[in-house]
């Protein structure tokens, strides 16, 4: 492999790894930060113990997403130095922004809410978990511009071979953004959604405080439930945007090789890239036009044609991405989203029937979809970035022309391998300690009674080191 | 004033806040396993900046984001050509922060002892190499005229940039040390105490053949003849005053002189380059200064008003935090398992 691929795959690797935490944490904050708002409302204690027991899984999320987030921001100049030299003007806004608005506030109020449980007021407290919940959806957001700019480059002009801002208003109002950043980010609140009500379900039917876990599964429901339909129509209206503005995206995403109309949506098919064919097809007439434009007779653009559009633009060379990955990806990415929504409607008829602490066959097959967003996330991610290639900014540069000119192979084998062991280190730590906190639930004897606390030494910190 | 030049003082003062923070939790890190008698006293040691290292971190990332941003030339630059000391100080990071983090989450011996190993390993390396790298920088740096690093990593490792990041590992283990004392109490206090009184003399002498090389091996005294400025000799002074507030007692008087060294020895590299940001010992044409490797006009000036807007509100959260926190840490906070 040469120094180009290695880059690739190293910032493949490191991204999703990234991206399985990221999500995590911005669903877990916004729950862990609800249910203590119903413990400072209500005075329930059963609250408190919930937002302790949620939130030491939520500290074990975001210490992996922050550790991983830092390797992030610098790669961009270790490998893809090119790349940094080119967007820089535009690219690093919305990175700096992210840091000076979002990580200080992120870190100092975690802090806080850590440490401060006996001596901060209990509005401060609360006010604490909030503000960590804000700062990392705001930090979702500044980095879903400076994504959706990749995709959709706006607001620019090409100066001396490198992209200079020319107008500020047009990348925060950006088309992309406006459809990827809703979409991408209620993704994380379905996962943490399913974070809540898998380990909920769990406790329940281990018979471990279910009074108190029904509590956190039915808030997690209504959360999820919304959420994750939520996530199938601002998806529709990123599919919609793709159709218009990266065309080649969506022709792969349907392994659509030859321009039709009206388009069929294709359920199945073995992708041939070398042959440009695929086989073995099945189609639903007319549905691929109804999704890109809602009427079922318009045309969409096939792979062969477009191919051609962007020789005659681009110059000579291979513009079609990976079809075969970014068509499964779309194709797991969108069934898995419809499991979401089953799963929580479903559970939602439970409760409604009274039935939802009971129903032990529910329980189990929750606890197995708890482990599903973040397959479905990671081929989202796939999808959009894989989709893109490959062009590393669609239209303006190709990734082969940002990479590194100076750094050496064994430099990136050193740091891939590095990456992947401690990676994968992390991997396990993260998961065994997930399990031993999630576990035991709730101790006994902390469930009704209301000062369970009290045995606790008055500057005892529940969440010190 | 031009917008490039704000940038130079903001990134400056980014990475000054940066080694003045993460200085001293690097510190502790290092001397947690020194001073500790017991688990205890390590789990009172990491306490004692368990609310603040994250957000320490931070002025780094910042800062990384800040020169992304308004010099994206020296971002590209630096971080491609320092590309494996940078992965060491990465995965330094990674492992430290888990180390704090996940170390008292399970009570058997061997997962505490890897825990200490991250946090000294991972907060030592960072430490060195920080110091390895900004006398690298000083020092001047192959780079050619497409603005990239064309030199090795041995070319990195001369033993005057060694110096220097034994150098920068000792101020911040002395600044971490006065930290335990000012955070702590009873005999882990006096043993951080008495760990800085014994390293302060071998420490300045270290700094001052240090900073004497300095007018042979580095660009920064270039304009200034024989006789340093004003700020190089208040770093020294200061460095000699942290000893004898040390020495009366006068423990949070001597941490702000040891912060003051670390401030004012920044500023020195930082002024002495400027407007270089990356000298080029090839040829000084081929130099990365503040102009020819900055962002646009405008996208300088929207940096401008969101740092205007930003800045004073994250000192004031921060500085609340350690407001917050301000009581000691003692060994009855330290919750059972």
């Amino acid at each position: 492999m040469e120094a180009l691929e290695l880059a690739r795959w190293q910032f493949g690797i490191t991204t999703v790894y990234h991206f399985i935490f990221v999500p995590l944490t911005l669903g877990l904050s916004v729950l862990v930060a609800i249910i203590q708002t119903f413990w400072y409302r209500t005075g329930d204690e059963r609250y408190k113990h919930l937002t302790k027991y949620f939130g030491k899984l939520f500290v074990i999320v975001f210490t992996l997403g922050i550790v991983t987030g830092i390797v992030q921001e610098f790669q961009f100049g270790m490998n893809w130095s090119e790349y940094s030299r080119f967007v820089g003007d535009i690219f690093g806004i919305p990175l700096a922004i992210e840091a000076l608005m979002a990580f200080f506030m992120e870190s100092t109020f975690l802090g806080l809410w850590l440490f401060g449980w006996n001596r901060l007021s209990k509005g401060v407290h609360l006010l604490s978990i909030w503000l960590v919940a804000i700062a990392s959806n705001l930090s979702a957001i500044w980095i879903l511009m400076a994504n959706s700019w990749m995709q959709v480059p706006v607001g620019y002009e090409i100066v001396g071979g490198r992209a200079e801002l020319s107008d500020f208003v047009a990348i925060l109002l950006n088309e992309r953004l406006l459809v990827q950043m809703p979409h991408t980010i209620i993704a994380g609140f379905v996962t943490g959604g399913l974070f809540v009500l898998g380990i909920s379900a769990w406790m329940m039917y281990r018979g471990n405080q279910v009074q108190t876990f029904k509590k956190s599964a039915q808030i997690a429901l209504v959360f999820t439930a919304v959420a994750s339909l939520l996530t199938a129509t601002t998806g529709h209206s990123q599919a919609q945007d793709t159709v218009q503005s990266q065309p080649m995206k969506m022709a792969a995403m349907e392994g659509l090789w030859e321009t039709e109309q009206p388009a069929s949506f294709s359920l199945f098919a073995l992708i041939d890239q070398e042959n440009r064919t695929s086989m073995r097809e099945v189609r639903l007439p007319y549905m691929l036009s109804v999704l890109a434009h809602n009427n079922a007779t318009s045309e969409v653009k096939g792979l062969n044609e477009l191919q051609a559009e962007m020789e005659e633009k681009h110059g000579e060379g291979n513009y079609i991405p990976p079809v075969k990955t970014v068509y499964w990806g779309f194709r797991v990415m969108v069934g898995l989203g419809m499991l979401f929504i089953f799963t929580s409607f479903f559970g939602l008829y439970l409760w409604w029937k009274g039935r939802l602490e009971t129903t032990a066959w529910y329980h189990k097959a929750v606890i197995g979809v708890l482990f599903l967003p973040y397959i479905a996330n990671s081929a989202g991610w796939l999808v959009t970035e894989m989709g893109r290639q490959p062009w590393v900014v669609y239209g303006l540069l190709l990734t082969s022309d940002g990479v590194s000119p100076t750094v050496a192979d064994s430099s990136i084998w050193i740091s891939m391998s590095a990456f992947t062991l401690v990676y994968g280190l992390l991997a396990a730590v993260a998961f065994y300690l997930i399990v031993k906190y999630a576990k035991p639930g709730i101790p006994k004897g902390k469930e009704e009674s209301g000062d369970s606390d009290g045995k606790e030494s008055e500057h005892s910190d529940a969440f010190a080191y | 004033m031009d917008f490039q030049l704000i940038w130079f003082i903001l990134i400056a003062v980014l990475f000054i806040g940066y080694f003045f923070l993460e200085g001293f939790d690097f510190g502790v890190g290092i001397l947690m396993p020194f001073i500790s008698r017991d688990d205890t006293d390590r789990r009172v040691c990491i306490n004692t900046i368990g609310p603040f290292w994250d957000a320490n971190e931070v002025w780094l990332i910042t800062a990384g984001g800040a020169m992304f941003a308004a010099f994206p030339h020296w971002y590209a630059t630096l971080f491609s050509g320092f590309y494996l000391p940078l992965l060491l100080i990465l995965l330094a990071l990674i492992l430290r922060a888990v180390g704090f983090e996940f170390r008292s989450k399970v009570n058997k011996i061997f997962w505490k002892r890897s825990a200490d190993h991250f946090i000294f390993w991972g907060s030592l390396i960072p430490a060195f190499i920080w110091g390895v790298a900004l006398t690298n920088i000083v020092m001047g740096l192959p780079i050619g005229e497409d603005m990239n690093f064309t030199g090795g990593l041995f070319g990195l490792l001369s033993p005057y940039a060694i110096l220097g990041g034994v150098a920068s590992t000792t101020v911040f283990t002395l600044h971490g040390a006065l930290f335990i004392t000012l955070r702590t109490e009873g005999p882990l206090m006096e043993r951080a105490a008495k760990v800085a009184r014994i390293m302060w003399i071998p420490a300045g002498i270290l700094l001052m053949i240090f900073a004497l090389l300095g007018y042979r091996y580095t660009v920064l005294f270039d304009g200034l003849g024989l006789v340093p400025g004003t700020i190089p000799a208040l770093t020294i002074i200061s460095f000699i005053a942290g000893y004898f507030l040390l020495k009366k007692e006068r423990f949070s008087w001597s941490f702000a002189a040891t912060g003051a060294t670390i401030v004012m020895g920044t500023i020195v590299a930082f002024e002495g380059l400027f407007p270089v940001l990356m000298p080029s010992t090839l040829n000084p044409d081929w130099s990365l200064t503040i102009y020819n490797a900055s962002s646009s006009e405008l996208t300088l000036t929207i940096m401008s008003v969101v740092a205007i807007i930003f800045l004073p509100l994250v000192l004031g959260y921060q500085i609340y935090s350690y407001y917050v926190f301000r009581k000691r840490v003692t060994r009855d906070s330290i919750p059972t398992h």
